[in-house]
């Protein structure tokens, strides 16, 4: 009985949060219409997010490409299937690890960051003092944030996925010395560009979620310096479990797009 | 020159979860009078002075400035209204990544009414009211003293001419000599304009050097459901004879009642 109270509030408690955080991106994307957003501002908030993203997502990329031929080697040699490494390397980097794993990263290292400047800002009481001189803090800060976010997220996954695509290489080609044509040939075959473009969806959604619920944290953040770092490590923990569940509904809004679009394809063919 | 507004609370409660903070809050501020509200910490002041500038909503009761309904206007009324009123923040509230010179010039910025130029003459204008060194325009807030931040607050504060000033323990953290400064301060501000403040403090110093009326509200948590807050609104000179021993106490800087309870 007592956990079911319990249970209830905490669910009323979600219910009421996830109320305030929708009502809040209502806010934030009504500015994308009516508020003018400096240039000056864009530019700077745009370098820390992508310009500063840069090493941490080819290092990422470089080596998650290189661990999925390392683990997938052995497998594919005993069957003597070397070649076709490229098909299945090239497939999970662009299709998963590399929006998720860059979108994890910049959750970890611009989420983090945004909530963290702009709860210093709530508790030092200048997200007020915007607000007194006639200034809609929302917009002013989330939306520069939001539009470099999704702007620079799927830029910043393309990154690694040719870090990923270009670190497998490096392992297959040189260590394992698989033969070059192939191994390119089987790669091509299983990625066409509605792959490439599909899934830069998914950062584009990546980068919208991980910059509302930053700046969430940050504008709810309360009681001084503990208070910044609980908003920093909420905005990562909430950003990571949105970019697992949009990962799981895109994916399969994407794949039934692409099998439609595969059906039309057969049509013409047919026709 | 515009003409001072005036505010109104009737009834006003604010609850933040299960913590009351204010209740029953009912108080008349005239135009061009300069109130402080005093009151020992937690008392619920500073949500008081965020309450008349829409920073907070109360849970019930209404607010009214100079006619517009403070409590259940729209965004927009917010902001319009918020134009015409200063806040002076407990910290200063500079933004710390904006030199002293584009944190005054921020609000005028903000509006795009007025060119460079204006801006800037503007901004020197008041940065010599509140005393500033010439070449302070240039630091940034990080490089400014408490007593500077503070001068900085009201400078940006005062930069859009507004008909009300609102200040939130103006005076705290600061050394004597700079509290005189401030205080001398905001009675200049006051000549110089005809402006409504409201000051928030516990300095009864301050209290005595610029206020013509105080309000002095009591800490929900010591009081019984049927006990006003608000117990005392009068002149500052009738403080320190006053039959509530409260009042006579916290005046006195007298921690007896705080110890018994």
């Amino acid at each position: 009985m007592a956990q079911g109270i319990i249970l209830g509030r905490d669910i009323n408690r979600a219910m009421i949060a996830l109320g305030d955080w929708s009502a809040f991106a209502g806010h934030a994307l009504r500015g994308l219409v009516g508020a003018r957003t400096r240039s000056g501002t864009l530019i700077s908030i745009c370098y820390s997010i992508g310009v500063m993203s840069v090493p941490v997502i080819v290092i990422t990329g470089f080596f998650i490409g290189m661990v999925l031929a390392v683990q997938a080697y052995a497998q594919y040699h005993n069957l003597g299937l070397d070649t076709w490494l490229g098909s299945m390397i090239h497939q999970s980097v662009i299709r998963e690890l590399g929006p998720v794993l860059a979108a994890v990263m910049l959750a970890g290292r611009v989420g983090s960051a945004m909530a963290a400047e702009l709860g210093t800002m709530k508790v030092t009481e200048q997200i007020d003092a915007l607000a007194c001189l006639g200034v809609d803090p929302v917009h002013y800060l989330v939306v520069p944030r939001f539009l470099a976010c999704v702007l620079l997220i799927p830029l910043l996954t393309v990154l690694a996925n040719v870090a990923g695509v270009i670190g497998a290489a490096v392992i297959c080609l040189s260590i394992y010395h698989i033969d070059a044509h192939h191994y390119w040939q089987h790669g091509r075959d299983f990625i066409d560009l509605s792959d490439v473009i599909l899934n830069l969806i998914k950062p584009v959604f990546f980068g919208a979620f991980i910059a509302l619920i930053s700046c969430h944290r940050g504008f709810r953040c309360r009681g001084g310096s503990e208070g910044v770092g609980r908003a920093s490590t909420e905005a990562f923990v909430w950003s990571f479990l949105a970019i697992l569940v949009l990962d799981f509904f895109l994916g399969l809004t994407i794949n039934s797009i692409k099998s439609r679009w595969l059906d039309l394809d057969m049509v013409k063919l047919t026709s | 020159m515009k003409q001072p507004a005036a505010f109104e609370l009737r009834e006003v409660a604010v609850s933040f979860g299960r913590q009351d903070v204010l209740r029953g809050v009912t108080t008349r501020i005239p135009a061009g009078e300069t109130i402080a509200v005093i009151g020992e910490s937690g008392c619920g002041k500073t949500v008081f002075l965020k309450l008349l500038v829409g920073l907070l909503a109360p849970t019930s009761g209404t607010i009214h400035f100079d006619g517009l309904r403070i409590t259940g206007s729209s965004e927009r009324e917010l902001f319009q209204a918020r134009l015409r009123i200063g806040f002076l923040f407990q910290s200063g509230a500079l933004f710390d990544s904006l030199s002293v010179f584009d944190n005054v010039a921020f609000g005028l910025r903000a509006q795009k009414k007025w060119t460079d130029k204006e801006i800037a003459d503007k901004v020197h204008e008041r940065l010599t009211e509140v005393g500033m060194p010439d070449g302070a325009a240039v630091k940034m807030p990080a490089e400014l003293s408490g007593g500077m931040k503070k001068r900085v607050g009201l400078a940006r504060a005062l930069a859009l001419d507004p008909e009300v000033m609102l200040y939130d323990e103006p005076t705290t953290g600061l050394d004597p000599i700079m509290t005189d400064v401030i205080n001398r301060l905001i009675v200049a501000v006051r000549r110089r304009r005809p402006i409504t403040s409201v000051i928030v403090t516990h300095e009864m110093r301050t209290v005595r050097a610029v206020a013509d009326r105080v309000v002095m509200l009591y800490p929900l948590r010591h009081l019984g459901p049927d006990q006003a807050q608000v117990i005392y609104d009068g002149p500052p000179t009738g403080l320190e004879g006053h039959a509530d021993s409260r009042v006579r106490n916290f005046v006195a800087g007298d921690s007896e009642t705080a110890i018994v309870e």
